[in-house]
Order: structure tokens, then sequence, then C-alpha cells
């Protein structure tokens, strides 16, 4: 009984999803599968964050901002693609490896760090940009320099980030960790000094910080507890689309338009920006 | 199928009786919080009358997720009302009883009503003829009758908080519910083993804390 | 009734309830001047922190009323599916064959022992892609539904046993006595008596299941009205101030839909069509010992 009623839910859902790409891909073969959807390259949808600040934020105009946006846009751009034929998709970071194997996304660019298990899935282009692990803290606090000096402070991230186990289990263990649901969470907690610290990659905090209604209030302690190197994340195999971003990656680079999206996006809040890392996927 | 309880990895036990104190300090709370709801609600004074009525009506329509995610949010996190927790594991437990003694006063207030109800006419007539005021009446007649007719309403407003204990889960308290959640992402491949496990726990406290309510419900009923 | 409790005030007791009054009216001014100077200490009653709401109209259509779309269209796939399952499976409690009733039975009382939230983080996993697969951005609104059905079928099977137990025995023995068999007794005479009993306990039911939905949005990601709450502050860093306008959105649905229970109730205990017999939006719990559908999350 239980099977059969989760069966016929699963059932409406595949259904349901059978429409829609029976409405979308008639026009094409299956191999460009959510690369586009109707005409030729009429559409291509890229797989993005939509709640991190700096990175990729939907708005309340149902605007998409950040840097990953940027990149994405200026990746699509070199692909042949206009702003207005790219449509965003949220790729949850748990979902982003299905996403991309079921040729829902062309390619996402998700705060995405390229590691050995992920490429058993997926291959990657880039790396775009190299993030490390951070602390982000009050503007006037000036007791946090180093790691350690979370013991006995209360310290904030998400659930099941692998950053806060980070410094909980050889840092700083005397830290008090709170888990929260996200990190706007954290920053409502840190604001109001229910909590010392936050700690994530240095792009997100950055990302945070640099918001307008934050400006001031907070500054990235400027620690690398780690190296997180941000690729774009495509279909495992696809060489063609893997040097085709890797060039529009480098171009990027070379005209400017990387830094003046950093600058924009990371820009206040005490972020040393560092030049883009060189390519290593696919060559 | 069961090899993962094995690595002592999960504490399963643990996670319960944290399910079992939540209940039990929240029960309490919201007995305490509930009586005097009831009271407010049948007093001779309108203004605390309309007071009850509104706490009732505005929290029961609220789900208690909101209510409870609210505590950590609003309170903690932006007020910096700790309840004393020195620790988030302290405050968030606090936090979490708090909202269901909140949430769940409102039910046991509810059921109070309805059992003042059930009590004759006769009975607060004699009382006032006697010459005693309302609080009298209440504590002293009415309110011992109404108790011993809701011990049934309440045992399942008390069944019913032992499982809204998991929304705890949502602010991070380590109770049932969050370890559940945590062991189906590491262990997908055990999902049902670990469903199971956490189904008989709750079978287990639920099911015996009806019957023994039941009992008692049908033991201390007032015969008329 | 609970004018009972008390005389008709004198001249003195209207004094002492004018000098109770006073003393509440205090208290609870005090209470709130605590509160709202905790929120003034803390920069929650700056007016940027609340004027999103009135002013800016995109908090209502980006996050707000989408957010409310989804809780309801939740609620009512949630209820449209359980309401015939939960009345195949009342029945069959009421069955006469062992058989069907004993394994009826277990299901729900089972169903009815575990919390919502486990059923939908089960379904949540169940549907995850090692097993069912389903689309990742439905996988949540999906789990929800089914979690919601899998432990509102069962309280409803209670309701409907409830329903056709309440009828009085007199209904079943008049349809015997004409010589309708047991199923056409269930079909003709009872069920559709029993339905307008349960109506009112059915709508109340429906106030816990729009509830229990934001269970779905704190812990699996469906982006029901509750978990708005996320993306508004991240813009608008105002906490508190969102938290406040959620509640209330939900307390004025729900509100509406518990007096539309009320006033049903009040209906059809007044009309002479039905037996009598009205299941009370709170007293859906009460014919059945160990039932316990009052307090849902």
């Amino acid at each position: 009984m239980k099977i059969s009623k989760a069966a016929a839910a699963a059932a409406i859902a595949v259904a349901l999803s059978l429409t829609a790409t029976a409405c979308g891909g008639s026009k094409q073969d299956a191999a460009s599968d959510g690369g586009a959807s109707g005409g030729a390259k009429d559409k291509i949808v890229v797989g993005i964050k939509y709640d991190q600040p700096g990175l990729g934020l939907k708005t309340p105009d149902g605007k998409y901002t950040g840097f990953d946006v940027d990149v994405a846009t200026y990746v699509a751009k070199e692909l042949g693609y206009q702003p207005d034929q790219i449509e965003f998709k949220q790729a949850v970071s748990a979902e982003r490896e299905n996403l991309i194997a079921n040729g829902d996304v062309k390619f996402v660019v998700a705060t995405y760090s390229i590691n050995d298990k992920r490429k058993e899935k997926v291959d990657f282009a880039g790396p775009y940009f190299l993030a490390h692990q951070d602390l982000l803290v009050r503007a006037d606090d000036s007791s946090i320099t180093k790691a350690e000096d979370l013991n006995k402070k209360k310290l904030c991230s998400v659930t099941g980030s692998t950053s806060a186990q980070n410094v909980k289990t050889k840092l700083a263990p005397e830290a008090d960790l709170l888990e929260q649901g996200g990190y706007s969470e954290c920053l409502t907690g840190l604001e109001n000094k229910a909590v010392d610290a936050l700690t994530t990659d240095n792009s997100i905090l950055a990302g945070y910080a640099a918001q307008e209604k934050n400006k001031g209030k907070f500054k990235l302690v400027g620690l690398s507890l780690s190296n997180e190197n941000y690729g774009i994340g495509l279909k495992k195999g696809d060489k063609e689309l893997q040097t085709k971003i890797n060039a529009a990656l480098k171009k990027m680079v070379e005209d400017g338009s990387w830094q003046k999206a950093v600058d924009k996006n990371l820009g206040p809040a005490n972020f040393k920006s560092e030049p883009a890392p060189q390519i290593t996927e696919g060559s | 199928m069961f090899d993962f309880l094995d690595s002592g990895q999960y504490d399963v036990l643990g996670a319960f009786w944290v399910t079992v104190q939540l209940t039990l300090y929240s029960a309490v709370g919201s007995l305490i919080w509930g009586t005097v709801l009831a009271g407010m609600r049948v007093s001779p004074v309108p203004l605390l009358r309309g007071f009850g009525t509104a706490y009732v009506n505005l929290v029961r329509n609220t789900p208690l997720t909101l209510l409870v995610i609210g505590c950590s949010l609003g309170l903690s996190q932006t007020l910096g009302i700790n309840l004393g927790g020195d620790t988030f594991k302290e405050t968030g437990f606090r936090l979490a009883v708090l909202g269901l003694i909140a949430y769940t006063g409102t039910f046991v207030c509810e059921a109070l009503r309805s059992g003042i109800n059930t009590v004759p006419v006769g009975q607060a007539e004699a009382a006032r003829a006697l010459g005693l005021s309302f609080f009298q009446v209440l504590t002293l007649i009415v309110l011992p009758q109404a108790f011993r007719a809701v011990v049934a309403p309440l045992a399942n407003v008390l069944i019913a908080l032992t499982k809204n204990t998991t929304v705890a889960a949502t602010i991070g308290v380590a109770e049932a519910a969050l370890l559940m959640k945590e062991m189906m992402e590491n262990e997908a491949q055990a999902l049902f083993a670990v469903f199971a496990i956490f189904a008989l726990g709750f079978v287990l406290l639920t099911l015996p804390t009806g019957l023994f309510l039941g009992w008692v419900a049908k033991r201390v009923a007032v015969k008329r | 009734m609970t004018s009972v409790l008390y005389d008709a005030p004198g001249p003195k007791a209207k004094v002492r309830n004018w000098i109770y009054s006073g003393i509440f009216v205090v208290l609870f001014a005090l209470v709130m001047w605590w509160a709202l100077s905790l929120m003034a200490e803390k920069g929650q009653l700056a007016a940027d922190k609340w004027t999103p709401f009135v002013t800016d109209s995109q908090v209502w259509t980006t996050y707000l009323i989408p957010g409310l779309l989804e809780t309801l269209k939740a609620g009512a796939l949630a209820m449209v599916i359980a309401l015939p399952l939960g009345a195949v499976l009342g029945i069959g409690r009421l069955s006469d064959h062992a058989w069907v009733r004993g394994p009826v039975g277990t299901w729900v009382e089972f169903f009815r022992a575990i919390p919502v939230l486990m059923l939908m983080l089960f379904s949540s996993a169940l549907y995850s892609p090692q097993f069912m697969d389903v689309p990742s951005d439905t996988r949540p609104f999906w789990a929800v539904v089914t979690g919601l059905v899998l432990y509102n079928s069962a309280v409803i099977a209670e309701i409907v046993r409830a329903g056709v137990l309440s009828l009085p025995r007199g209904q079943t023995d008049a349809a015997k006595a004409i010589g309708m068999r047991k199923g056409q007794t269930m079909a003709y005479v009872l069920i559709p008596q029993a339905v307008t009993a349960m109506l009112p306990a059915l709508v109340s039911q429906l106030v816990v299941i729009l509830k229990d939905t934001a269970l779905g949005g704190a812990l699996l990601g469906f982006a029901e009205l509750l978990s708005m709450n996320r993306q508004i502050s991240a813009n608008y860093s105002n906490t508190i101030a969102t938290l406040f306008v959620i509640a209330l959105i939900y307390i004025v649905v729900n509100f509406a839909l518990t007096s539309l229970a009320s006033q049903l109730e009040g209906r059809l205990r007044k009309s002479k069509k039905g037996t009598g017999a009205v299941l009370g939006a709170e007293e859906i719990d009460d014919p059945v010992p160990g039932a316990n559908t009052a307090a849902g999350a």
C-alpha cells in the first residue's frame, strides 16, 4: 500500500516531467538535452545558486545577480547565446550532479568545488575561481584573528557543512557550534551578537558582507583554512563543451571582465582578491 | 541490514531520550499554561476572557514550526533571549520547549474548557448557593471534576505533543527525527531499516501512553 | 454555560472586575513595553524592516504569494488524495471480516502513531535518485504530499469510522428490515449521513494539513510560505518582521477555514435533515478512544 501510493505519486511526477520534456524536446534530438529547448540555439539552461548573495542570488524582481551569474552569462555569450536566451535553474548543492547527469542543465556554475569524488560523475571546466575557507566576524570585533581564537566562542555554519566540522574537530574543539538551515540565519545571529563568527568559503562570506544592507557591519578575518577550486560542472565526456568553456574562461580573464566581476560582486568587506587560477581541467 | 548500528556512530537511544525530555518538560508546562488559559476563558472578567480567546485562536492557527523557528531566530538569534542557556544545545532545547508550551497550551485549554462543560450545572449552582466565589467554584468544585472528565482528551494531546517534539529538529535540537534525517542521508542503502527503527520508537512511546491513560480515564471518570 | 460559574456581577463585583482588568492591563502593557523596547534596542522596529511589506509589491509577488500558493497546492492535493483513501480505510475498519479489519486497523494505528515529519523525511529519501529518482525540483513537493497523505488518510479513517459509529443504531436496523445488504446499508444509508456529520471535522483537519506543510519548508527545501522567510530576510535582514507577516497570513487563511468549520457545524446541528449526530470540529478525537487528531503540528 505504502509502495503503491508512493509509486503513484512518482508516476504522476514522471508523467508531468515527461510532458514537460515532450513539449520542449520535440524539435530537437536527445543529444542536445537541456542545452536547447525549442528551436535551434533558442535557449540555454544554466544551473546556479538562488540564495547566495554575491555569487548567485534571485532578487525580488526576479533577476539574477552575482559572480557565478556573471561568469555563466559570459560563458554563454562565448557559446553563442545572448543574455535573454539564458534560462537559469536552481542548483542546490546536493542536486548538482543529478541536474548535469539528467541533462536538465547544460552546465552548472554554483560554487562547485572540483574534487575527485565529483569527477567520477561529472566533468569540470576551469577552475575559474580559487576560494578558501575563512571566518566572518563583526567589523568591530578584533578578538578573532586565527582559527584557534574560536575556542569558547560561538560559531555558526549551515547544517552538514564540512567547514564547520573542520574547525570543530581540528582547530578549535571548544568552540560552541550552531548549525542553521541557511547562512542568512547565521548572519542574523552574527549581527545581533548571538554568534561570534560564521565560517565557510571566503567567496560566500564576502558575498554576504558586500550586500548593501550589510555594508560596514562585517569583515573577513582573512584566513586560508582550505583551498577550493570552483569549476564549471558539465556532462561527463563532453570534451567539446569543456574546451569551449575553458577558452571562454581564458578570454574572460584576459579581457579584464573577470576582474571586474570579482570587484563588483565581492569587492567590499576586506576581500583579498587573488588572480584567476590557471585552467587545469581537460588539458 | 542493521549493522550500521554497531559502529557506535549513532546514539539512537540518546536521541529518543531527548525526545522524552522534550515531551515531559513541555507536557508539564502546557498543562499549567493551558489551565491558566482555560481559567481566563471562563472568568467573569471580560478582558481576561477576550485575551484568552484571542490567544487561543491566534496560536492555534499558526504552524508549530513557525512558533519554534520564531523562538530560535526571533527570540534567541535576534533579541538575545537565551532563557539562561549557556551553549547552543541548552538554548535550543529550552527554546523548543517554550514553543511547544505556547502551542500545546491552547489544546490543553480547549480540552479543559469542554471538560468544564461536562460538569453538571447543578454543581456550580450549588456551590454558588453556598456563597463560594468564582475562584472557589472553579478550583474546588468544577476543575477537579473537569480534570477527571478530560483525562482521555488530554491523553490525546500528550500523544500529539510527543509526535510534535520532532518539530524541534527544525532548530537543530538533537532529537529522534533529526538523527533519523542524518542517518537516512548517510546510510541511504538501509533506508527501510532506519525508518523501521524510528517508527518503532515512536510506537513504543505513544502506544503505552494511550493505553495507560485510557485505563486511568476509565478509573477516574465521575460516574453519573 | 460559563456564566453558571459566577453570579451576575453586582456593584461590588463590578468594581472588582474593573480592578482585575486594570491589573491585567498594567501587566500586559509591561510585557509589551519590555518586548518592544528590546526590539527597538536591536533595531527591529526600524521602518525599513517593515515597510517592504507595504511599499514593495515585489515582496508579495516574488515570495509570499507564490509561497502561499505552494502551501495551498500541497494542502489541497494531500486532502484530495487522503479523503477517498481515508474513507476506504475507515470503512475497512468497520468490516465484519477480521482479515480486513485487522490489517487495516494495524495500518491506521501505525501511521497515526508516527510523526508526520518522519513520514515526510522518509518519503523524501525514498524519492531520491537511489530509489525512485523523482526529479529534484518536484521531489520536496511530492515528499510533503506523500507524508501528509500517509498520516492524514489514517486520521480521516478514524473520522469516518467515528462518523458512522455516531449514527443511531436504528438506521442500520431499519435498512436491514427493508432487506438491504451490508454494502447497500453502508453506501445508501450510513455514509451519506456520516458525511454531513463529518464535514466540520474534515475542514478542521485541512487546517492541520496546511500547518504541517510548513515542516516541508523547514527541513526538505519545499518552497512553501514559511520557507520564504529565508529568502526575504536575505534581502532585507528583517527576520522578525517577516515571521510576523507570514504568521499573519497563516492565521487569516486558517481562521477562515476554522470559522467555516464551526459555521458548518452550527448549520448541521440546526438542520432537521440529518439524524442530529454532528461531529464537532473540536471533538473528532472524543468518540474514539486513542484518537489524537486535535493537536497536529
